[in-house]
């Protein structure tokens, strides 16, 4: 929304200075965008007079003027059809910054003569868009004497204005707002009825389908005789200073008053109406070509104005080429009509019209002043375009918005935390339009103004009273802090996906935030991509799918780095992925991968290329920061964009899955233009269960003093045993004496099968005995060996190495 | 005696003459070993008369002592030369970079989250999540955002696909986290204090602008709160938070879950191009805030008639480029290493009231 200064005067008496009145508007909820003081830009420029005009010698459209100005005779070159002896014009001289064209002007020859300065254009002031001549001043104006001051320039102020306030998208409320404020009193006239000088000739019916809701009033009235064409300079003025272009008077008329009033208007063309007007909904498959010349199809929600030919206007929205107005108009009709907001927001949108009207009828118009609105639009039409006016035509009634709210000055005190005295408020209330009156123990009965369809309760009021009170005066008051040390404020999952992040941190890796939704090829790729997960509006299809897991943002993301030169990559992210488009069918992941190498190169040979058994121990580490039981079992079975022979889960049981970890498929990674290596995890942390209500008090610690023994076994096998297996079959044979099992050698491949035979390798396993009586003697370490060897030989079909 | 003085000085000064361990080696044995000098005089002590033995005896004794004493000196002196020599040729490059160690690094979203977490659980707040997918019921209509309310359009909404058939409303993605209030009221009721940190949704990119972003939502309800309670808690919680005392202004405006409802502005100041927190006489707006709307608390199940207090809502990703001056909102998603090594933090770097909320 946006008005000058001066429009603002026409409603608002007042001494406040454009800053108190910008801080004011700001903080009463209508925000200022911004001010543009068009003195600011103008302030250098004076006025001359022409004092002679010759052609220019070497140009036929250029003259050499000579021109008196604040430092005496100046010769200046132009090449307006305008420029002439005895005109006084608007003069720039060397050294001024000239806002319309984006120059600094100075001494210059123009075709061999010198020009000391420039006389200057409306577009060049940046005042309109007019170039067809220089600005040429009324004769009285005196020489020298700065443009700004002759012409005394008008600031424009923007405001935001939000859905509640329809009342402030015309000048005269954004006055009332600011003089309930104490910043002035209102002075917006009284409106004169208009009386007709003979009985209406319009016939206005209203539909059925439309009287009751979608408009339930509606004023016409014809005017004869009128002479339209260019509105008057003021008005075009007016409207050019916020940004509106000066079409026709009648047209320029509702504008005016459109931003004066917030009461939209249409007029039309008497001549080329056929017959009486109805207001009704249209016909399914019914289209009108509109005033914006594009051609609108109805499904027939929509409300129309139709004469016997067709649908004339769109209700609320706007009008149609075939009945609007042009300089050749002699009988106009003038509508004033009350849309249904919802209605008009719903058909706005279908159709895609953003109008000034549209803006204003979806927010809520004030009903009660239809009347009224046509009887101003019938003096301004009366005024500027003469004619003579018929009586109005009235179809239906204002709709009753009469209502009022108990409001309790006290809450309002309560709610807001700042006194507000019960008579401020009373009076608050008034200057806004509202009639409190007294009520039980002490409470108001509060009336509301037809302008406010926003205001809807006690709360509504308790706003407007704190908004006009000043919100800017709020001081802080400590909210009571509770008692004793502070609780905890994380719930366990919080504390555990906190914890699974700081740790996979700890591991090397670099945390991203990548989007929640991805493309479809993507999605598929992990098992997504159904209908189930789509966006309906996707603003690309780059994102038209919720993630069905963390995998393919952090591919792609690796990818977008590869290609940046970075080939080493430990990327992760800990969020939500989706099996559904239900609220709740999320689940949180803790997701890494490497790629491509361990590190960079460096001069230990440490570097080798991520393997699985990297994502594996990250998985570990990352499931026992988060509290997983360590009786966890590896076994196969991931998803199909896992690498099928290099993947695993882990899991709790045969249900419960807690983790899986391995290398990406091949395929997986050339769809994602990822350059493998590359391996990853993703721990599903609320899978892990949790500790049901845990003392602190860890198990007590054995510790035995006898020496421990440790023994190596190699066993050959075949090639598909896993080592789970011997580790499992070692650590069974003694679970008092054996402490401890690892791997510490695998020999496979071509090598290994030449010594130990086609499809063979060797598992070497280390094994800690660990006495709690005595020292074990050498019997007891050989009994306990060839248990250890019987038990890996029996369960993997294996021999120890010879 | 003199043969023993004469023994003496010969061997003490054969033992500083060796030059290495076999040499020290050889005098030793040529001494104290079995067929060695000294030794055979201690076995000729048999044959002496007790008068002789009583003196030799002693001397003796006190030569071997002298002996084995000077060759442990000169073995520790020994080993201690020979321990030079091999350290003066063990010389190592301390230059050399050595065996390199990944670094990872929080992203400044979790970061930033956790430092809100740790200002608002020392004022009482506990921390509530909510489903991103949402039914239009609790992102909008429980809110007293009805079907028409032009608000519905401003906020860029995203929805999911519906199934033909399926002719319930289309869910959305959250287009801010305001539904956790509902949720959280209704499922742990009132009085309350919780913040809920999340990602939200909305159909709008350009330059300042990203499909999904951080929200943290506020919202504390109780017999009494009143807006001026809010202003303290987003002072206290802006001043720890960039660790300065910050200023905040309210000014009026619209939101339809919130009634009275108040943009705020912190105090800043720009200094040659750079925003300072905390100083000077500009504002920046930052977040939205006002009275909880008493149909929000009744569709959450709560007596507007009893129970009254705020809710604000701000970015954690705009909270977060103020804070540590960094510049594109869309960068924050594109996973780009070098700003991820850039703008993250140290894994253990955890934010604590105790330890500080700023790194």
């Amino acid at each position: 929304m946006k008005f000058t200064l001066s429009w603002l005067k026409e409603h608002l008496e007042t001494d406040a200075t454009l800053e108190e009145i910008t801080f004011a508007l700001t903080d009463l909820g209508l925000e200022v965008e911004g001010v543009s003081n068009p003195a600011e830009r103008l302030a250098a420029f004076t006025v001359g007079e022409v004092v002679a005009a010759e052609k220019h010698p070497e140009a036929d459209k250029l003259q050499v003027c000579c021109v008196v100005t604040s430092d005496g005779e100046k010769q200046i070159i132009c090449g307006a059809p305008n420029a002439r002896a005895g005109i006084k014009v608007v003069v720039a001289q060397p050294g001024d910054y000239i806002p319309g064209i984006d120059v600094t002007i100075k001494v210059g020859k123009i075709r061999g003569i010198e020009s000391y300065g420039m006389m200057l254009s409306e577009r060049e002031m940046e005042l309109s868009d007019a170039h067809d001549g220089i600005v040429e001043l009324p004769a009285d104006v005196p020489v020298g004497a700065r443009y700004i001051d002759v012409r005394p320039s008008d600031p424009v102020i923007e405001i935001a204005i939000t859905p509640n306030r329809p009342d402030a998208l015309g000048v005269a409320g954004i006055a009332r707002d600011l003089a309930a404020r104490g910043l002035g009193r209102i002075i917006t006239p009284e409106i004169a009825s208009v009386p007709g000088e003979d009985a209406s000739p319009l016939a206005i019916y209203l539909a059925p389908d439309v009287a009751t809701e979608a408009c339930p009033f509606f004023v016409g009235r014809l005017i004869r005789g009128v002479k339209n064409g260019p509105s008057p300079q003021w008005l075009q003025d007016r409207l050019r200073a916020i940004g509106l272009r000066p079409i026709s008077t009648l047209v320029d008329i509702t504008n005016f008053l459109t931003f004066d009033r917030n009461r939209p208007l249409h007029v039309f063309d008497a001549d080329k109406v056929h017959g009486p007007l109805t207001v009704r909904l249209a016909k399914p498959g019914e289209s009108l070509k509109a005033l914006d010349e594009k051609t609108y199809q109805f499904d027939g929600s929509e409300t129309v104005i139709a004469d016997t030919t067709g649908v004339e206007s769109i209700g609320g929205v706007m009008g149609g080429l075939r009945t609007s107005c042009t300089e050749e108009t002699v009988n106009v009709i003038v509508e004033a009509a009350y849309f249904d907001p919802i209605r008009t927001a719903r058909t706005g949108r279908r159709l895609k019209i953003n109008s000034d009207a549209r803006y204003r009828f979806e927010r809520g118009i004030d009903p009660a002043f239809t009347k009224a609105g046509m009887e101003l639009a019938t003096r301004m039409i009366l005024d500027l375009c003469g004619g003579q006016a018929a009586e109005v035509t009235v179809a239906g009634a204002a709709p009753d918005t009469s209502r009022s709210y108990r409001l309790d000055p006290a809450r309002v005190v309560s709610l807001v935390g700042m006194e507000i005295p019960r008579a401020e408020q009373v009076r608050i209330l008034r200057e806004l339009g509202f009639t409190p009156e007294d009520a039980d123990e002490g409470t108001l009965q509060v009336g509301v103004p037809s302008w406010r369809p926003d205001v809807l309760g006690e709360a509504d009021l308790v706003e407007e009273v704190a908004r006009v009170a000043s919100l800017t005066k709020l001081e802080g008051k400590p909210l009571a802090r509770l008692a004793g040390v502070a609780k905890p404020t994380l719930t366990p999952i919080q504390r555990r996906e906190a914890q699974a992040r700081r740790q996979i941190a700890a591991l090397g890796y670099n945390e991203c935030v990548t989007y929640a939704f991805i493309d479809q090829e993507a999605a598929a790729l992990f098992g997504g991509g159904g209908p189930e997960m789509q966006l309906e509006n996707p603003i690309s299809s780059e994102m038209s799918h919720l993630r069905p897991g963390l995998m393919p943002g952090l591919l792609r993301a690796a990818a977008r780095n590869q290609a940046r030169g970075f080939g080493d990559l430990a990327l992760f992210e800990v969020g939500q992925s989706f099996q559904g488009g239900e609220p709740g069918e999320q689940r949180l992941v803790a997701a890494g991968i490497r790629v491509g190498h361990t590190g960079p190169r460096d001069p230990f040979g440490g570097r080798r290329p991520v393997d699985l058994h990297d994502a594996r121990a990250d998985l570990e580490a990352v499931l026992a920061a988060v509290g997983a039981p360590a009786s966890s079992g590896i076994r196969r079975g991931a998803r199909e964009w896992w690498h099928p022979g290099r993947s695993g889960v882990i899991g709790l049981g045969p249900k419960t899955v807690i983790g899986v970890f391995g290398e990406l498929h091949p395929k997986v990674l050339a769809a994602l233009d990822v350059k493998g290596p590359a391996v990853g995890f993703a721990a599903f942390l609320e899978a892990v269960p949790f500790a049901r209500s845990r003392g602190t008090t860890r198990q007590a610690l054995a510790l035995s003093d006898f020496q421990s023994v440790e023994r190596d076994f190699a066993f050959v096998l075949d090639a598909g045993i896993e080592a789970e297996a011997v580790l499992r079959a070692a650590r069974g044979a003694d679970k008092a004496l054996i402490a401890d099992v690892s791997v510490f050698d695998v020999f496979e491949g071509a090598k290994a099968e030449a010594q130990m035979g086609e499809g063979r390798k060797s598992i070497a396993i280390a094994v800690r005995l660990q006495p709690v009586d005595a020292t074990l003697t050498e019997k007891q370490i050989e009994a306990v060996s060839a248990k250890i060897i019987g038990a890996v030989e029996k369960a993997t079909g294996g021999t120890l190495r010879a | 005696m003199d043969g023993i003085t004469e023994l003496r000085d010969r061997y003490l000064g054969a033992i500083e003459a060796a030059g290495d361990e076999a040499a020290l080696e050889a005098v030793r044995l040529s001494a104290l070993g079995k067929k060695g000098e000294v030794s055979a005089l201690m076995r000729s002590l048999g044959g002496m008369s007790a008068e002789e033995r009583k003196t030799a005896g002693p001397a003796l004794n006190a030569l071997k002592d002298d002996l084995n004493t000077a060759i442990l000196t000169a073995r520790v002196r020994l080993a201690d030369a020979a321990l030079e020599a091999r350290l003066a040729t063990e010389w190592a490059d301390v230059t050399l970079p050595p065996r390199p160690r990944a670094e990872g690094t929080i992203h400044p979203v979790s970061q930033v989250r956790d430092e809100v977490i740790a200002i608002f659980a020392d004022l009482g707040f506990s921390v509530a999540e909510g489903p991103q997918v949402e039914t239009d019921w609790y992102n909008f209509d429980a809110l007293n955002i009805p079907g028409h309310h032009p608000a519905r359009a401003e906020m860029d909404t995203f929805y999911m696909a519906r199934a033909e058939g399926d002719n319930r409303p289309p869910h959305v993605l959250r287009t801010h986290t305001s539904p956790v209030q509902i949720r959280h009221m209704e499922a742990n009721g009132v009085p309350c204090r919780v913040i809920a940190p999340g990602r939200v949704f909305r159909a709008d990119y350009d330059q300042t602008h990203t499909p999904m972003f951080h929200q943290i939502e506020g919202l504390a309800i109780d017999r009494d709160i009143s807006m001026a309670n809010l202003k303290w808690v987003l002072e206290e919680f802006f001043s720890a938070f960039f660790g300065t005392s910050v200023k905040t202004r309210f000014r009026a405006s619209h939101f339809p879950f919130t009634e009275p409802s108040a943009e705020v502005d912190i105090q800043c100041s720009w200094v040659g191009g750079q925003l300072k927190v905390g100083e000077g006489d500009g504002w920046l707006e930052v977040l939205g805030s006002g009275m909880v709307h008493p149909n929000v608390l009744r569709a959450a199940g709560v007596d507007p008639e009893q129970w009254q207090g705020f809710a604000f809502g701000m970015g954690i990703d705009r909270i977060a480029m103020l804070k540590y001056g960094i510049p594109d909102l869309r960068a924050f998603f594109d996973s780009d290493l070098r700003w991820l090594r850039h703008y993250g933090f140290a894994a253990l770097d955890m934010p604590s009231i105790h330890a500080g909320v700023s790194r």
